[in-house]
């Protein structure tokens, strides 16, 4: 890393890379899809000259494989992709999930459904934070906003990955994937991967390890559930992460995340402007969804919400779900590819503000 | 005691577990080959085996090494990401027909490209084992299974894969044999394919992998020793035993 990167306009997607890099990443293994491919060339750019190695894959399939490998032996990796890509590799998020192995998976997410389109969207959100695999399992998923955070997240991801010892998703778009934005790294020096006591290296004179995807018997896998679960459970209690701007005794909240709350910001503080009580809340942890400060809010007398995402309705299911029928909740969005103007939200803003 | 003298015992490499298989299973036998080409070589203590999904799923418990457990068919990527984090180990996959040869084509057909240097046991019976016999990739021209009872049609499902001779076109930097365990001949070449298959990999010369025509009697539904027969007289002549060589291969000539 060289002084004139300390503070540097990145993409999003470079930023999320420099993260990771600085973050001991050590190994990326991938599959090109658009529009993560800034992401996956930035590391075969910076990646080998900081003593790490970049592998393309030949699928998405083959690449999340691949991180479980090197996952299982004890590295720090990566994989990212983009809709389709990330379909195909979330079989072995279930099996990342399932020994408990540490990776940072990232999504760069399009519009779809089916091969859809490279525009930006949101409609990958039940895709990462409801599994899209098989089986009972949950990652930790993060939805960054700014290419400062996807450079920040990203970094702490590696760390969660390790505490929880289970798969961590970065959960991005096309919008905040390409625009260029600074980034202050210089907090950030390239730290050393952890030494992992559990991972496999050959047994050498010590009991052998083995890394398990299934267990040997129907009690086992019943035992390994509920120690799943009392693990999901600990990252529900301490990972809720969320900001809350403009909440000056507002009546009504946006509530979006990623490039939708970029946007949704401008529309919110125009309204405050003239006179609107609204504010705008946004989920940073969309697995655990930040649902106690959303409760806490609509108990503090927000008595609307509007959620913003550009999909069909996918984050609405986890605002109910947070404060079932305390509060209006009105979804705002349109699925494809569509990207919201400021003036689209503010209209909406208005409308939900007269109660319409 | 002191006349007594040891000439044939389990290999280090094995752990005291029993095996899970069918009686006249060959998965047996290739695991005590494996196991007795670990001691050879004195590799065990640096070793990482990965399973693969099928009958063979419970062999973690066999091999006394590190084992990693892969989804089916995924076992040559699992094996591509711990060798490259780990360069001084010896990793090895452990797959059957069904994983191999059919849900796990893409991941072995490019790790052979890359000239992992892995060592890939490839253990062809030609039927789906553990989902109870149906037809596999593999599987001979008019061998009944029980997903097409009437036999294999080429006009329906085409012709058996013969995986050896696939891999061997890709690259030099390999090893890639065909052997057979149906009797005891046979089984002593299939142990000097599988060292060879590690040898390379230890050398850091290339991806080593060795088909092995293997016996199922529960779903061949026929006896053990007829089994071993089939092999000789059905299963040979349509995969041809040896050691592929690499002439024609790209970058040598």
């Amino acid at each position: 890393m060289t002084d004139a990167r300390e503070i540097t306009l990145m993409r999003g997607n470079e930023a999320i890379g420099e993260g990771a890099i600085r973050a001991g990443c050590q190994f990326f293994f991938g599959y090109p899809i658009t529009p993560q491919n800034e992401l996956f060339e930035y590391m075969a750019q910076y990646l080998p000259p900081a003593g790490g190695t970049f592998l393309q894959s030949e699928s998405e399939l083959a690449g999340i494989n691949m991180v479980f490998g090197a996952a299982a032996a004890g590295a720090r990796c990566m994989t990212s992709s983009s809709g389709p890509g990330f379909t195909l590799l979330s079989e072995g998020l279930s099996s990342l999930a399932a020994a408990q192995l540490p990776a940072v998976v990232v999504c760069v997410s399009r519009a779809g459904p089916g091969l859809g389109r490279i525009t930006s969207s949101q409609a990958d959100y039940r895709l990462c934070t409801r599994g899209g695999g098989h089986g009972d399992y949950q990652c930790l998923v993060l939805g960054p906003a700014t290419a400062q955070e996807l450079f920040e997240l990203t970094h702490q991801a590696f760390d969660l990955a390790d505490h929880y010892r289970n798969p961590v998703i970065i959960l991005s778009d096309a919008i905040l994937g390409q625009m260029m934005e600074p980034v202050a790294t210089e907090a950030f020096a390239r730290q050393g991967a952890p030494e992992k006591a559990w991972a496999v290296r050959g047994k050498g004179d010590q009991p052998r390890k083995v890394i398990k995807v299934a267990p040997h018997t129907d009690e086992e896998l019943i035992a390994w559930n509920v120690t799943l679960k009392e693990k999901y459970d600990r990252m529900c209690e301490r990972e809720q992460r969320h900001e809350a701007l403009c909440m000056q005794d507002a009546r009504v909240a946006v509530v979006a995340f990623g490039s939708s709350a970029r946007i949704a910001m401008d529309a919110v503080q125009r309204a405050r402007q003239e006179g609107v009580a609204v504010g705008l809340f946004r989920p940073i942890s969309l697995y655990p969804y930040p649902g106690q400060a959303l409760k806490d809010l609509v108990q503090a007398g927000v008595g609307r919400l509007l959620v913003v995402e550009a999909n069909n309705g996918q984050m609405i299911e986890d605002v109910r779900l947070s404060v079932c029928d305390a509060a209006e909740i009105v979804h705002y969005g349109i699925g494809g590819g569509h990207i919201f103007s400021p003036d689209e939200i503010y209209r909406e803003i208005a409308r939900v503000a007269r109660g319409a | 005691m002191q006349d007594v003298e040891v000439v044939y015992q389990k290999p280090d490499a094995m752990t005291d577990v029993p095996f899970p298989y069918c009686p006249g299973c060959s998965h047996g036998t290739v695991h005590r080959l494996v196991a007795e080409v670990m001691d050879e070589l004195d590799i065990t203590e640096r070793a990482i085996g990965v399973t693969s999904a099928g009958c063979s799923v419970r062999s973690w418990r066999q091999f006394d090494c590190d084992m990693v457990m892969a989804l089916h068919g995924r076992g040559p990527a699992v094996a591509t990401g711990i060798k490259r984090a780990r360069p001084a180990s010896v990793v090895f996959t452990y797959q059957g027909d069904g994983d191999m040869a059919a849900i796990g084509t893409g991941e072995i057909v490019h790790a052979a490209s890359r000239c992992e240097r892995i060592t890939v046991i490839y253990v062809n019976n030609g039927v789906f084992g553990a989902t109870g016999g149906q037809q596999a990739p593999t599987t001979l021209i008019g061998q009944p299974t029980t997903s097409y009872p009437a036999g294999r049609d080429p006009k329906e499902s085409g012709y058996p894969l013969r995986m050896a001779e696939m891999l061997s076109v890709i690259s030099a930097e390999s090893y890639i044999a065909r052997a057979s365990v149906h009797d005891v001949a046979h089984i002593l070449k299939t142990k000097k394919a599988i060292r060879k298959a590690f040898e390379i990999q230890i050398d850091g010369r290339g991806f080593g992998m060795v088909e092995i025509l293997a016996a199922c009697p529960t779903n061949w539904r026929l006896s053990p020793v007829r089994c071993m027969e089939r092999i000789q007289s059905e299963m040979i002549p349509y995969y041809p035993l040896g050691e592929f060589s690499s002439r024609g291969k790209e970058g040598r000539s």
